[in-house]
């Protein structure tokens, strides 16, 4: 799967990263989201919906990988 | 692209452009009022609030620990509710899940205090009061605060916290024991705990606790005179501005030390104003989840036996005990800066919407048996922080604070328990922020 984000939506309300820590970080200049990787493992998948959907000013997408 | 966003939901924008003529003037569209005679609405025939039956925001409550059974009257009866101000206003009242995180998330709808209703009777926000203060302003104000002082409240710096936070409160229990049962919990535990640590994190002297407490208390209590309100507030504003003309003679480097050297143009004002919010923001809301979260596990063994058993389970906890309790009892405002058609009722330009937070913390229409504390409750959503872009800045401190003060007390005291029957208990229905004043406990030794 493939994630996003719209830093110019982003808040810094840090649920991202309390969802996805090992996805998601905050920059230290302005606290906004900073992706990790932009293509979480399977594995990494749950947490990565949830931290989505908690997200409280929709800055996350997610798309599935293209079928190959 | 945009494939698995959150659905966007609710608020139906205007079809039309709205006609400037009948924006501002009393509505009295015949059209509209035909509409509004010949049946139930529909999503075609839009209606003024002058056709809805008006209510006040239900505020007595059945049961402590829940909202008012009247909310969730008006929750099933309709989404949308035509809300009388103290102040003489009308405006809207929203309840449901999707249409509070939705308000909160439209940039048609502004925060901005000055000119807006409150549904408790507030002595009025002043031009004076704002500067620095976020929680009222807008982008691209907002934006350019709300990233100065993001960086300072990331997840990973307060988690980061966790090893301080964590001797604070093994002090204050430390302090418990040695003077033995029974204690009031808020004064010894609840209220010190983030107390202090909002001193440190803004470099606010802990010795002058007394003094802001009692300002706090007087400037959120709905039982002061106005009077009295505005010189409480008046009495914070003064103590801020010496603090931050401290701060430029002898900067630290705690918050307000680093904001005042660091790289931006704040003025002494808005440096003023973000001291008081955070501030009162820092100690009053996360004293009252403390305190509240406390007496709820308190006489809830079945849930305090899950909370204790399993130590994974304490993060859990705390976001349902967020969600169960919903401190901002009266929920948040908002104001439309244009018309805006929410479920057919046409609400006008300078209205004020109430967003009831623990009305949508309780909608069926999104949690599983809302009304059931259930501490294993799956992220859900809840909308205690907020939503949108004002979503609380001290979030994650106050989710630090509640696992770790909640894990110490539960710990440490054994067989923790009420020292009066619970329903003696006083509680804050007298304030902006729910909770308790006392929390009388005995424990054994
Ligand atoms: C359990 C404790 C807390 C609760 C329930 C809570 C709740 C809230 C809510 C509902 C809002 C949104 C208000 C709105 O949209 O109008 C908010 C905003 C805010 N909170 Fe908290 N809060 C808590 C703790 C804290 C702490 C510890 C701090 C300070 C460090 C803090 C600082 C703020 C600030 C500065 C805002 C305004 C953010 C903005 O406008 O961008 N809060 N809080
Ligand atoms: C954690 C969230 C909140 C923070 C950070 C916060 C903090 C503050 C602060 C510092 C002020 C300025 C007071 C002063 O200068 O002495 C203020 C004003 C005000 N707040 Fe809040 N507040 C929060 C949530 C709310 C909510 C949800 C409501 C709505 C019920 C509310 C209602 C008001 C009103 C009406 C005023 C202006 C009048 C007054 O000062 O009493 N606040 N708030
Ligand atoms: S949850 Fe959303 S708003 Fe908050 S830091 Fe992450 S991306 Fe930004």
């Amino acid at each position: 799967m493939r994630v996003t984000a719209d830093r110019d939506r982003c808040l810094g309300a840090g649920q991202c990263v309390l969802h996805a820590p090992d996805v998601f970080d905050q920059s230290d200049e302005d606290g906004t989201v900073v992706l990790l990787t932009g293509t979480p493992s399977e594995a990494q998948g749950e947490s990565v919906r949830t931290a989505v959907r908690m997200c409280p000013n929709a800055v996350l997408t997610l798309t599935d990988d293209p079928p190959s | 692209m945009r494939a698995s966003r959150p659905p966007a939901s609710a608020p139906i924008p205007d079809p039309a452009p709205s006609d400037p003529v009948t924006r501002e003037g009393p509505a009295s569209d015949p059209a509209v009022s035909d509409a509004a005679a010949s049946g139930p609405a529909t999503t075609t025939a839009v209606l003024d609030g002058e056709d809805a039956a008006v209510t006040i925001l239900p505020t007595r409550r059945d049961h402590p620990f829940d909202p008012p059974s009247e909310l969730g009257l008006l929750r099933d009866e309709g989404p949308v509710t035509r809300l009388a101000f103290p102040d003489g206003a009308r405006g809207w009242l929203l309840t449901r899940h999707e249409d509070v995180r939705a308000v909160l998330a439209d940039g048609r709808f502004s925060a901005d205090r000055i000119g807006a209703s409150s549904p408790v009777r507030r002595p009025e926000f002043r031009a004076e009061d704002r500067p620095g203060v976020l929680v009222t302003m807008d982008p691209p104000e907002h934006t350019r605060l709300r990233r100065m002082l993001t960086p300072y409240f990331t997840t990973r710096r307060m988690q980061a916290l966790a090893p301080r936070v964590e001797r604070i409160a093994t002090a204050h229990l430390d302090a418990l024991r040695a003077s033995g049962p029974p204690a009031d919990l808020v004064p010894t535990y609840t209220l010190p705990i983030p107390s202090l640590v909002i001193c440190e994190l803004l470099g606010v002297p802990y010795a002058d606790r007394a003094r802001f407490h009692a300002w706090a208390a007087a400037a959120l209590s709905l039982t002061t005179s106005d009077d009295e309100v505005r010189a409480a507030r008046d009495a914070l504003t003064t103590y801020m501005r010496e603090l931050v003309a401290a701060k430029r003679r002898e900067p630290d480097d705690a918050l307000l030390g680093a904001l005042v050297t660091g790289d931006n143009d704040l003025t002494d004002a808005e440096l003023c104003g973000i001291g008081r919010l955070l501030l009162v923001a820092g100690h009053e809301t996360t004293a009252n989840q403390l305190a509240l979260g406390a007496l709820t596990l308190i006489t809830r063994p079945d849930q305090l036996a899950v909370f204790r058993e399993r130590r994974d389970a304490a993060d859990r906890a705390v976001e349902e005990l967020l969600r169960y309790l919903t401190i901002i009892q009266f929920g948040t405002t908002r104001v439309a800066r244009e018309d805006v058609v929410l479920h057919g009722r046409r609400v006008r330009r300078g209205e004020t919407v109430v967003l009831s937070l623990p009305a949508a913390n309780r909608d069926p229409g999104h949690f599983d048996r809302p009304d059931e504390l259930d501490v294993t409750r799956p992220p859900s959503q809840h909308v205690a922080f907020g939503h949108g872009i004002h979503q609380c800045l001290g979030q994650q401190l106050a989710r630090v604070e509640m696992r770790i003060a909640l894990t110490v007390l539960f710990d440490g005291l054994r067989e923790l328990s009420l020292a009066v029957p619970a329903d003696r208990i006083p509680m804050r229905h007298d304030m902006a922020i729910y909770g308790v004043h006392r929390l009388p406990v005995s424990w054994k030794e």
